[in-house]
């Protein structure tokens, strides 16, 4: 059962997002969110829709697997849509009862947060279904390392990620086969109340942890081993390619981002 | 040309404030391009001894020098790592990157060695170990004997003159087994490359240049395996097994047949049972 996870949620299929460098859609990432966030009225919504719908069809994703990612938050968008409702003041009435007041301007906002955090999980769930785990580390590390001169640790920030993604697999059968063990010798996970079933956790995550830490000791003796020296002077087998359609992606980007910012400023000073 | 060299070698540490001797005044010669098997107990200091050939641990007194290279020398650490390659028992705990011809790669890029280099050398290793078909697999899909391969592969790409493999069979099964001692047989005999193989499978050792057999710190055999195993009594006492096929010529002797003993595998075992049947006739 536990043997076929996947690691994180890659999609592998051929398409031009798959194919991008991993710096490019994770800095395409960070324009998307802030398109969404500097959004505000219907058609600057309308525009980042079209936006995502294009980048979903490009990506070749099946859209069942990027609506997928919205299923955990649901009870968060329904808290945000609820509270926007009957929080918002201002606006014309629309419906009073009691304490509830709703007005129009509230069925607004409630509306746009909703689609803008819809927008957002699509958006950046595209991210992981394109990028392989290694491509997505390597890129961070690439990104990241203009700032080691301010004391940013890229190279070990990247190095535990990736030792992170290896290890899940093993640590996964490790905790298998340790509640196989104790439920052989009668530990009962399934029944009783919540707290019965945290307490019943104890004896999993006790040799679990054990286990991690040995695992740890031996792969730092084998790194050194192998004369891993942190990440000053290291050459990379990955070779990260930044072509230009990167160049093209990444300048659409910019240049939605700058509109949006520009439609902004033209209508804080009144011109639109 | 001896490439590793003991010289009375000690080595020590604190348990509950006493302190325990794990050996003192060892000294071991092992030539270049021998496959050398080191046999004893648990707790007889091979594993501690196989650690002090690439500086995991430095001698307490006496000296360790690994292609000319003194292990208590830290301005040379990565230079005597680079050419003394180490796998250890369990194949999980050593690969570092998701993707197997990363890890083959993982050495490489800690050398700084440049790109077209590191692919040239990873392919190498990868067809070497015959896992070249495997580099793109992710680690944990890979059987017990592959992942122990990929390690090899990992070590190899480094171009070292020496490997030491500390029990590399322990967790695999037979199939596993077989395929490991396979492909460290054809490094030593096509490459030249220095095996030192700790083990306690006994079938494994047979197949070394030369055993090295230890109890409690001590050498206490090291000749070839031809003229170890058969000394089945003395093995026994120092509680090491020998070889299925010499204990049954042994066995076969002992209740009173008039067998030729010494036979090391099970070809060599069916031949003196074979003589020993002409020879009655």
């Amino acid at each position: 059962m536990l043997r076929d996870i996947t690691l994180g949620q890659y999609y592998n299929t051929a398409s031009p997002l798959h194919a991008m460098d991993p710096r490019t859609k994770i800095l395409g990432v960070i324009f998307y969110m802030v398109i969404l966030f500097t959004a505000s009225t219907v058609w600057e919504y309308a525009l980042a829709a079209i936006f995502t719908v294009f980048v979903i069809k490009v990506s070749r994703v099946p859209v069942r697997f990027i609506t997928r990612g919205l299923k955990p938050i649901v009870i968060i968008m329904l808290f945000t849509l609820v509270l926007n409702l009957f929080m918002t003041s201002g606006g014309k009435e629309l419906f009073h009862w009691w304490i509830f007041r709703v007005t129009d301007l509230g069925v607004e906002t409630a509306v746009k947060m909703a689609v803008r955090l819809v927008m957002l999980i699509m958006g950046t769930s595209l991210l992981t279904l394109t990028t392989s785990p290694i491509a997505l580390t390597g890129g961070i590390e690439r990104l990241l390392s203009p700032f080691r001169k301010i004391g940013v640790p890229s190279h070990e920030i990247a190095m535990m990620m990736s030792i992170a993604l290896r290890f899940i697999p093993i640590l996964m059968e490790e905790t298998d086969k340790i509640i196989k063990a104790q439920t052989s010798r009668g530990a009962d996970f399934e029944s009783g109340n919540l707290i019965q079933r945290v307490k019943a956790m104890v004896p999993i995550l006790v040799p679990l942890f054990v286990g991690a830490f040995r695992r740890a000791d031996e792969l730092a003796v084998a790194m050194e081993c192998r004369c891993y020296n942190g990440g000053e002077g290291r050459t990379s087998l990955r070779e990260l390619r930044f072509r230009r359609v990167d160049g093209g992606a990444l300048c659409a980007c910019v240049i939605l981002t700058a509109a949006m910012a520009a439609l902004k400023i033209l209508r804080m000073v009144g011109v639109l | 040309m001896s490439i590793i060299k003991a010289e009375n070698l000690s080595f020590s540490y604190e348990s509950e404030g006493a302190e325990v001797k794990v050996f003192e005044n060892l000294n071991i010669d092992i030539d270049e391009g021998e496959f050398v098997a080191v046999l004893g107990h648990n707790g007889s200091g091979k594993s501690t001894f196989a650690k002090h050939l690439n500086a995991i641990l430095t001698p307490k007194s006496g000296r360790v020098t690994v292609c000319g290279i003194d292990t208590a020398d830290e301005s040379r650490l990565f230079e005597l790592r680079k050419n003394v390659g180490m796998v250890f028992q369990n194949p999980d705990n050593q690969i570092v990157a998701t993707v197997v011809e990363e890890d083959v790669a993982f050495g490489l890029e800690n050398l700084g060695v440049p790109r077209e280099e590191m692919r040239r050398r990873v392919d190498e290793a990868l067809k070497v170990v015959r896992m070249y078909d495997y580099r793109t697999y992710a680690p944990h899909l890979l059987s017990g004997g592959q992942k122990q391969r990929v390690a090899i592969a990992g070590i190899l790409a480094m171009e070292p003159r020496c490997i030491v493999l500390d029990e590399p069979t322990a967790m695999l099964d037979p199939i596993g087994r077989d395929e490991v001692m396979e492909t460290v047989r054809r490094l030593n005999r096509e490459k030249g490359i220095t095996i030192v193989l700790i083990t306690h499978y006994m079938d494994e050792a047979v197949k070394a240049d030369r055993c090295i057999v230890m109890d409690r710190g001590k050498i206490v055999m090291d000749d070839r395996p031809a003229s170890i195993f058969p000394k089945v009594e003395e093995m026994r006492a120092l509680g090491l097994d020998v070889p299925q096929a010499t204990e049954l010529v042994w066995e076969l002797k002992r209740r009173g047949l008039n067998i030729e003993t010494g036979a090391l595998r099970s070809a060599g075992a069916i031949e003196s049972i074979l003589k020993m049947t002409r020879d009655q006739l």
